[in-house]
């Protein structure tokens, strides 16, 4: 099954491109909605919608901070899908959010009113390969592309398995550590693009530590793209409205393009 | 005399390690360590004697013949208190350090409510000659400022969790994103039976010394019989653990004691978070919600998910206290028998009171996890 999120990847990597999937924090303000159509005309391939949880344990400071504040501003899963449902935003969505959110709503009524609301795709990183066997089974039944994460620390027998099991794309993660931008590229980044990249033919994207163009275009030597998410958020809390977070995606896309 | 080992990472319908995918790697290379480790007479060997040497093992058992006679009911407390370090918590703790440097990790990272257990872990990295990290949340720190130099002392870096509710929930949130980063050559010393497959087992095992002592030495004082109830306190449920894991084979009811405001078993209801699923206290929509308790150590919304299994089986109840009984009990304690309980050890001497017409006549078992001198400024304020 090729769904809707790998489709696009799969079409701009065949076009020679490279692929950007910025994130952007669900019901974070009062115009996210139109971020969201903002970073999809700004060249966006996909996009990564952030459902906000009290505890992510994945994030940094960045990605906390939206969460705290959307959730403050009366956030929830339904309000952000209603949101999303009524939207022509453009470009495919995945969601992403963490495993209680929806264990609590049920894998199956989770994955249902994901498609329900148009979302291609879905990461839960803190539910690993030994974990995502109920998710998967509901997610697959309802045409959810379940993406997955490979990590630097896996072993190669690991990551084929990931590779094997993700659907969307595979999200090599850049670096040990959690979101949030860094003053350069670690070097895992590349290795591990490269390691992916040898087995899987699903697109590659690099994310965690991707904060800057340059580094964008430094990792898709290797990868097929990356996720770009602290960075997007910060312009986010930076209240930079639609227009100021689709620049900056839009000096990703050019630099990628220039490629 | 043992508690079922868990099948697949799991107790039950609970358990499991839901864990970002860099961190499986570690807990998986944990699990095998541990296996191995805890196979092998030699390590074992050098834990004994540390338990008897450093720690002071056994822990007396004491019978309160005044509070007895009080209650009507005939209280033995296991002095997890006289420990060094002043509670249970350092039976892990040692067992951990001993393990991180078998599989040559040179730092410790810890989260921690009381104190206690960073104190525990800032010991054992003293003794151990490993770096050891701390996380405490805010709210802690400020309430337990004793603990924190404590730590300081022991040569420990103790960092501030500024996020969420700045309690217990959040430096495991902390310490967890400080273990992603650092996983090549930290070990997360977890301070209770939760967290991801091999914790909730790993540490009941290191636990377990508490049941096996109390066991032998019931059975000593009570002609081979056991009391009628066992009681501990609860926050992720270590301490209950050990003494439960004594008694899970006799007719023993085992009753877990948790504070009203951080009821995870009281409200039943499920959820996934820090690396297990397990009873979780949250709103509809799955956040977690903050716990609310006067102690610290047991300011959390979770359980660990052995308990939520024997709650689910039936084999352990779980009971609500509120802050104002656990005052009550502390002074109980404090008055009858010359024992100054830890705020959360409190928490059963509340429970005992509470539940003192069901309890006529029985033979209680209390597992006193800790001391109160990390609480005694605390308390002044309140009781003035
Ligand atoms: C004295 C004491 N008892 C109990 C606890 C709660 O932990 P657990 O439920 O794991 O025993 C703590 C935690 O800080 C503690 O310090």
């Amino acid at each position: 099954m090729i769904g809707a999120f790998e489709a696009a990847l799969r079409a701009r990597r065949d076009a020679g491109g490279k692929c950007l999937v910025p994130y952007v924090t669900g019901g974070l303000g009062t115009d996210w909605v139109e971020t969201l159509q903002a970073v999809a005309a700004a060249g966006a391939d996909a996009i990564e919608i952030g459902v906000p949880f009290s505890d992510p344990v994945m994030d940094g400071p960045t990605i906390q901070a939206a969460n705290d504040l959307a959730l403050e501003q009366g956030a929830t899963p339904v309000s952000i899908l209603d949101a999303v449902r009524n939207a022509d935003i453009g470009v495919p969505t995945a969601v992403m959010t963490y495993g209680n959110i929806a264990y609590r709503i049920g894998w199956e009524r989770f994955a249902h009113s994901l498609a329900d609301s148009g979302v291609s795709g879905c990461i839960l990183p803190d539910i690993p390969l030994e974990e995502i066997g109920p998710w998967t089974e509901a997610a697959d039944a309802a045409g959810i592309e379940t993406i997955l994460l490979a990590a630097p620390t896996g072993s190669d027998e690991r990551l084929a398995r990931v590779c094997e099991r993700s659907h969307g794309f595979v999200y090599g993660v850049g670096l040990l550590g959690i979101t949030g931008v860094r003053t350069e590229l670690a070097e895992s980044a590349m290795i591990i693009a490269r390691r992916l990249k040898e087995i899987t033919d699903k697109p590659v994207l690099v994310g965690v530590g991707i904060g800057t163009p340059e580094q964008a275009v430094e990792v898709s030597a290797v990868s097929d793209g990356v996720v770009v998410g602290s960075a997007v958020v910060q312009r986010m809390l930076d209240k930079a409205g639609p227009e100021g977070v689709a620049e900056l995606v839009g000096t990703f896309r050019a630099a990628l393009d220039a490629i | 005399m043992t508690m079922a080992d868990p099948v697949d990472g799991r107790f039950g319908d609970f358990g499991g390690m839901y864990v970002p995918e860099t961190l499986v790697p570690a807990c998986q290379e944990l699990d095998a360590a541990f296996r191995e480790a805890w196979a092998d007479p030699s390590f074992r060997a050098e834990l004994d004697e540390l338990q008897a040497n450093y720690t002071g093992r056994p822990s007396p058992l004491t019978e309160c013949r005044n509070l007895s006679a009080e209650l009507g009911c005939r209280v033995l407390l296991k002095r997890e208190d006289l420990n060094h370090t002043g509670s249970h918590k350092i039976n892990n703790v040692l067992g951990q350090a001993l393990l991180a440097r078998r599989m040559g990790k040179t730092r410790l990272v810890a989260e921690t409510g009381a104190g206690q257990h960073g104190v525990a872990t800032a010991t054992a990295a003293a003794l151990f000659g490993m770096e050891c990290v701390v996380y405490m949340g805010a709210v802690d720190i400020e309430r337990q400022k004793l603990n924190v130099f404590r730590m300081q002392l022991l040569g420990t870096e103790v960092r501030s969790a500024e996020s969420g509710s700045k309690t217990l929930k959040d430096a495991v949130n902390e310490a967890m994103r400080y273990w992603v980063a650092a996983v090549e050559n930290t070990h997360y010393c977890l301070g209770s039976v939760m967290g991801p497959h091999p914790y909730p087992w790993m540490v009941r095992e290191f636990h377990r010394v508490i049941g096996e002592e109390a066991s032998a030495q019931c059975a000593a004082l009570l002609d081979g019989g056991t009391p009628d109830v066992v009681a501990a306190c609860v926050g992720g449920g270590s301490n209950a653990i050990g003494i439960f894991s004594g008694f899970a084979d006799t007719n023993a009811e085992l009753v877990g004691v948790e504070p009203a405001g951080g009821a995870a078993v009281g409200r039943a209801v499920p959820g996934i978070v820090h690396g297990s699923q397990s009873y979780l206290m949250q709103d509809e929509w799955g956040q977690v919600l903050e716990a609310e308790s006067i102690s610290a150590g047991l300011d959390y919304p979770g359980i660990g998910p052995e308990h939520s299994h024997l709650a689910k089986i039936g084999r352990a109840r779980y009971e609500p206290v509120t802050d104002d009984e656990v005052v009550a009990g502390f002074q109980l304690l404090a008055r009858t028998e010359g024992i100054i309980p830890a705020l959360e050890s409190a928490h059963v001497i509340a429970w005992l009171t509470k539940a003192r017409e069901e309890l006529q006549g029985k033979t209680v078992l209390v597992n006193l996890s800790g001391r109160g001198d990390k609480d005694v400024a605390q308390m002044m304020d309140i009781i003035g």
